[in-house]
C-alpha cells in the first residue's frame, strides 16, 4: 500500500519528465535576444519583481492556517462521533467554541475586510 | 455488481505463476503507472473538448467541429501542437523553481486522481484516511502554482499567484468542512468505506439539510479551487494576461492547463464520491424490478455519469455568473461559507447522534 504511493507519485514526475523530453526533442529552437525578456505588453520591464506585496494575503494565509490545523484536530473525533455521543460533542464544542471566538476576534478586528 | 478486483486479481495470479514474486510486484507498478497515466490523459483531452463544445452551445455556436467527426481529434490535435511549441527560456527567472513548478502541480493532482474509486473494485489508494490524504495531497497543488508566479520575475504572474494562493487556501477551508461533516456522517474516511456505506441509498438523500447544504457549500467551493467559473480571477486575462503562468510556452504551460483540467475531474470526482453514492447505483426503496435494472449498469459507467453530471454543473456556472472581485470573493469565503460550513457540521454531528437520519 505505501509503496503504491510512491508509484502514484513516480507517474506524476514521469509525465512532466517524458513530456518535457519529447518536446525538446522535437520543438524548433531559435535564439533572439527580445525573446528572453519577461512579458510585459512590449515594453522593457522596470525594476524586479520580486518585491513587497500587500500583507492582506499574509494575514488569510495566517486565519487559514489556524482554520486549517482546526479542520485537521476534528477529523480523528468525526470518525468516532457515533460511538462518543453527546458527550464528545460536549468536548469538542469546547475547542470550537475558542476556535469561533479566534474568528469573531478577527472579524471585529477587521481583518477580513479587503482594504 | 460486477467487482472488478476478480480480474486484477487474476492478472496478479497470473504474473505470479510466470515468474518470481518481486518480478510480478514490479510489473504490477508499471501496469497501475501506466494505466493512470492513460487515463490522466485521456480524461483531460476528453475534458478539453467536452468544456470546449459545452462553452459553444451555451452561447449559440458550434465549437470545434473540423478536425475529425464532430471534431473529437480537435484536442489531440491541440495536444501535439503544444508539444511541437519551442520552450522559451526566460532570462532573469528562477531557473529551478520555474521548472520544478509543473511537477509539484502534476504530481499533486496525480495523487489525488489516485485516490478516486472508479469502479467496483477499481481503487488504487485505498488508505483508512483516504479523504484525509486527498485534501492533503491536493493543497500541495498551491505550492506549485506560487512557486511558478514567483519563480518568472513578472509583475502579472506574481499577482496571479499570490490571488491564486489566496482564493485556493481560502476555499480549502469550506472544502475541508464539507468533508469533514461528510465523515461525521459515514463514521469512515477510507473511500471504498465511504461507497459501501451509501450502499442503501446516497448521502445526499439520506443526510437531510445538512448533506444537501454541505453539497452546496461543496459545489462553490469546489469551483473556486480549481479557479473556474465565476471565480477565475487569478487569469483574468483581460487584467492579467493569463494569470501565474504568463511566462511558460509550449508543453510547460500544457501542464498548468492539464493540471486545471484534472482538478475540475477530481472536484467533481469527490462530490460524486461524498454525496452521490461514488459508482453506487440509483436505487428506489421497494422498487425492486427498477433495483434490479440499475444494477446492470456497471459501476464505472455510474461512476463517470455522476462524474460528468456534476462537471457539467461546473460548467454550467461559468457561463452564467460574472466574474466576481477579490473582495467578493473572500467575503463570500469568510463571513457566508465559513459560518454557514460551521453550523452545519454542528448540525450533523445533532443528526448523527440523535439518529435523525434515514
Amino acid at each position: 500500500m505505501n509503496s503504491l504511493f510512491v508509484v502514484v507519485f513516480i507517474t506524476g514526475l514521469a509525465l512532466v519528465a517524458a513530456a518535457l523530453l519529447i518536446a525538446g526533442w522535437i520543438s524548433p529552437r531559435s535564439f533572439n535576444p527580445q525573446k528572453g525578456e519577461a512579458y510585459e505588453c512590449g515594453i522593457p520591464t522596470r525594476g524586479t519583481s520580486w518585491m513587497q506585496f500587500r500583507v492582506g494575503y499574509y494575514l488569510f494565509a495566517i486565519l487559514f492556517l489556524m482554520f486549517d490545523v482546526e479542520t485537521v484536530f476534528l477529523f480523528p473525533w468525526a470518525v468516532i462521533v457515533r460511538d462518543l455521543g453527546v458527550g464528545g460533542l460536549i468536548n469538542i464544542l469546547f475547542f470550537m467554541i475558542i476556535l469561533v471566538l479566534g474568528l469573531a476576534y478577527a472579524w471585529k478586528k477587521g481583518a477580513l475586510e479587503w482594504k | 455488481m460486477f467487482d472488478f478486483s476478480v480480474i486484477t486479481q487474476w492478472i496478479d495470479n497470473l504474473l505470479r505463476s510466470w515468474m518470481p514474486g518481486g518480478w510480478a510486484l514490479f510489473i504490477e507498478f508499471v501496469l497501475v503507472g501506466v494505466a493512470l497515466l492513460l487515463l490522466y490523459a485521456l480524461i483531460a483531452l476528453a475534458l478539453i473538448y467536452i468544456e470546449r463544445k459545452v462553452c459553444a452551445f451555451f452561447q449559440c455556436r458550434l465549437g470545434p467541429n473540423r478536425v475529425g467527426p464532430y471534431g473529437l481529434i480537435q484536442s489531440v490535435a491541440d495536444m501535439f501542437k503544444m508539444l511541437i511549441k519551442e520552450l522559451i527560456d526566460i532570462k532573469h527567472t528562477d531557473k529551478f523553481l520555474f521548472n520544478l513548478a509543473p511537477y509539484i502541480v502534476i504530481a499533486s493532482s496525480m495523487l489525488a486522481f489516485g485516490c478516486l474509486p472508479f469502479g467496483n473494485g477499481l481503487i488504487v489508494l485505498d488508505y483508512n484516511i483516504g479523504i484525509f490524504f486527498i485534501m492533503a495531497v491536493s493543497s500541495i497543488g498551491v505550492l506549485g502554482i506560487l512557486l511558478a508566479g514567483w519563480a518568472s520575475n513578472n509583475k502579472f504572474t506574481l499577482i496571479g499567484a499570490m490571488r491564486s494562493g489566496s482564493q485556493m487556501i481560502s476555499y480549502e477551508l469550506s472544502i475541508g468542512l464539507s468533508f469533514l461533516t461528510m465523515v461525521i456522517f459515514a463514521g469512515t474516511m477510507q473511500t471504498s468505506g465511504i461507497v459501501e456505506a451509501q450502499t442503501s441509498g446516497w448521502f445526499i438523500f439520506r443526510g437531510h439539510v445538512p448533506a444537501i447544504v454541505a453539497f452546496i457549500i461543496y459545489l462553490v467551493a469546489g469551483t473556486a479551487e480549481t479557479n473556474r467559473g465565476p471565480f477565475d480571477l487569478p487569469e483574468a486575462e483581460s487584467e492579467l494576461t493569463a494569470g501565474y503562468h504568463t511566462e511558460y510556452s509550449g508543453i510547460h504551460f500544457g501542464f498548468f492547463y492539464l493540471a486545471e483540467y484534472l482538478n475540475l475531474f477530481i472536484v467533481s470526482g469527490i462530490a460524486t464520491l461524498l454525496f452521490l453514492g461514488g459508482w453506487m447505483p440509483f436505487h428506489i426503496g421497494g422498487w425492486e424490478a427498477f433495483n434490479h435494472i440499475m444494477d446492470f449498469i456497471p459501476s464505472v459507467i455510474w461512476f463517470f455519469g455522476k462524474v460528468f453530471v456534476v462537471m457539467f454543473i461546473i460548467m454550467w456556472f461559468k457561463w452564467t455568473f460574472p466574474r466576481l472581485r477579490i473582495d467578493q470573493l473572500l467575503r463570500l469565503e469568510w463571513k457566508y461559507l465559513v459560518p454557514i460550513s460551521l453550523v452545519n457540521l454542528l448540525l450533523m454531528v445533532l443528526v448523527v447522534i440523535f439518529g435523525l437520519h434515514f
